[in-house]
């Protein structure tokens, strides 16, 4: 062996191959997690116990949220949550939940995990569905007194829920 | 002092010592920042009071050169401010469908391996107002300023990963940031398998706050607001989960009241930053025609600049290194005969792709019914056509059509 090689063979038993070194993450249990796992699948995987119905959302928006949607969701500081114009105003037209939203569960994600603004995560479970159920009442995409929870909110079907084109279908897994 | 102004006590005369050489200086700071005569220099903020709702901070195109943003000028879109992260507190998990959940900390991922990519971000809003029917007169900054090129130095997602073992069920990841938003994006497994990385440091220093301080999701090349900041939570999941940012914010309208979903990449795009309203010319005589060019699928293979408004072309020279999803500088000598001149650029990647003209990106995309007279607002995303400046007479320059 001559000396290059010797010295090659020491340096790669004091080097690591990088693709070794591994390990130094922390086991964790799925049930330690649970607090930050606020993710909401559009089949409605993550979907907490609770319910709520429209009525009771009402309550809740007036107390909660109208001091930036307005009055009933019609808008304020922050956007509407009722109402919309056709998609085919123009590229530039206002994407609402009524107009726009594929998924009803993406309320629920969103609300629970944004909103109120100023103390995200603040709502119960129970909360946030009736918030939902009120949203979706308003805009008439349930009924009146239409129960929000795990099984009924994943089967709601938003008006535009085949408004959408994947603009790279061949990165779509 | 814009590059492109002479001044006026720049003809010859008895040359003097001017007062700071005629003792010594002030003394080195522990942290530099520019020279008191470059307070100009900054980015633009759309909510400076931090009212509750989006903030945008545009970099300064046209005040800076080269090819990589100083990290205080680098763009910053937050849509509930930064955080303020102890990044001892900070945890990373991994979970969802992979064999064992993992938990990570700062110091835990400082011991991994780490490598460093120059890439651009680009917000996928960048370039919106060029979807206005009639040109907003913006300068550069307005117009272009939600993208900067930074070296980013972290651990490889994909090693990450691999480590907690990927159930053969997950096709995306859900990734959430420690803001009060908990901002999620979905990713598709392939693109966390291939470049995607942990970011740590930002130009070599940890990341600014605003971008991310002390972790970010990096995808590079791919839609900006996919790039969590703050990251906290990689969530494997076997379908994406359609959060409000990528099921409503960023899925552009097309005229036909369908909208693109999952639009991913930033395409080729190119936009010259010298000169650019705002850097009045002086003169007929030589100018450096410079801008910068990028594309999600790889290193730009040529930038063509016309200053006719597009009838003739010449081949721009690619500032060295050429790196893949990375700013690229583009330079041209000019004589401008002092006549009205219209500089555009236009930028082909060495996949194949070629920035598209205004013309054919509004056929497929549209653009809007009334001027937008909001520079700063969004009409649609994913702009990736040219943009033009035309010099007149005077030497002043505008945002036109051409």
């Amino acid at each position: 062996m001559c000396m290059r090689n010797a010295l090659a063979a020491v340096a790669l038993t004091l080097f690591a191959n990088s693709l070794s070194a591994q390990g130094f993450g922390k086991h964790i249990a799925e049930s330690d997690v649970a607090a930050w796992d606020i993710s909401i699948l559009p089949d409605g995987t993550g979907l907490p116990p609770g319910s709520g119905t429209p009525d009771e959302g009402s309550k809740v928006f007036a107390t909660k949220c109208a001091v930036c949607h307005g009055e009933n969701g019609k808008g304020g500081i922050a956007a509407a949550v009722v109402g919309g114009e056709p998609l085919t105003s123009g590229i530039e037209t206002t994407k609402t939940i009524a107009n726009f939203w594929p998924y009803a569960t993406t309320i629920f994600d969103f609300t629970r995990r944004a909103m109120p603004w100023p103390r995200p995560r603040t709502l119960t479970n129970d909360e946030v569905y009736a918030l939902t159920a009120f949203i979706l009442a308003q805009n008439k995409i349930i009924g009146a007194s239409d129960v929000m929870n795990a099984q009924t909110l994943p089967k709601v079907r938003m008006p535009n829920r085949d408004g959408f084109i994947p603009r790279f279908p061949e990165r779509i897994p | 002092m814009t590059g492109y102004t002479l001044s006026e006590t720049a003809s010859a005369q008895q040359l003097t010592d001017a007062p700071w050489s005629t003792k010594p200086g002030i003394p080195i700071p522990e942290y530099a920042t520019p020279s008191s005569y470059e307070k100009h220099v900054v980015r633009t903020l759309s909510n400076p009071k931090g009212e509750p709702r989006t903030q945008h901070a545009r970099t300064p195109h046209h005040l800076v050169n080269g090819t990589f943003t100083p990290n205080g000028l680098h763009f910053v879109i937050s849509h509930s401010g930064a955080p303020d992260i102890d990044p001892a507190q900070h945890r990373l998990v991994i979970h969802g469908l992979v064999k064992q959940p993992l938990e990570f900390t700062l110091d835990t991922l400082s011991r991994y391996p780490m490598q460093s990519r120059m890439t651009f971000v680009e917000c996928g809003g960048n370039s919106a107002p060029l979807f206005s029917n009639q040109p907003v007169q913006a300068n550069v900054q307005t117009l272009h300023g939600l993208a900067s090129c930074a070296e980013w130095t972290g651990v490889m997602l994909s090693t990450l990963l691999e480590e907690a073992g990927i159930d053969p069920k997950a096709k995306w990841l859900i990734a959430e940031g420690a803001d009060s938003l908990a901002l999620s994006r979905s990713v598709p497994i392939g693109k966390a398998l291939d470049d995607a990385m942990v970011a740590l440091y930002q130009n070599g220093e940890r990341l600014m706050p605003g971008n991310g301080y002390p972790m970010r999701l990096l995808l590079p090349g791919w839609e900006g607001n996919m790039n969590v900041k703050w990251l906290r939570r990689i969530k494997l999941t076997d379908q994406p989960g359609m959060s409000y940012y990528e099921a409503r914010t960023y899925a552009p309208i097309l005229p036909n009241g369908k909208a693109y979903q999952f639009y991913f990449l930033q395409e080729v795009k190119s936009f010259i930053t010298h000169p650019s309203p705002g850097l009045k010319m002086n003169g007929a005589g030589f100018y450096e025609v410079s801008g910068v060019a990028y594309s999600a699928s790889g290193r730009i293979a040529k930038v063509m600049v016309s200053a006719d408004g597009g009838k003739t072309w010449a081949e721009a020279a690619l500032q060295e290194p050429v790196l893949p999803k990375a700013f690229t500088r583009f330079r041209l000598p000019w004589k401008w005969d002092g006549g009205p001149a219209v500089l555009q650029s236009r930028a082909w990647d060495e996949a194949g792709n070629v920035q598209p003209t205004r013309a054919e990106v509004i056929a497929r995309r549209g653009q809007t019914k009334t001027p937008v007279t909001n520079p700063v607002a969004f009409p649609s995303q994913h702009y990736n056509g040219p943009t033009s400046w035309a010099v007149d007479r005077s030497g002043e320059v505008k945002h036109v059509y051409a």
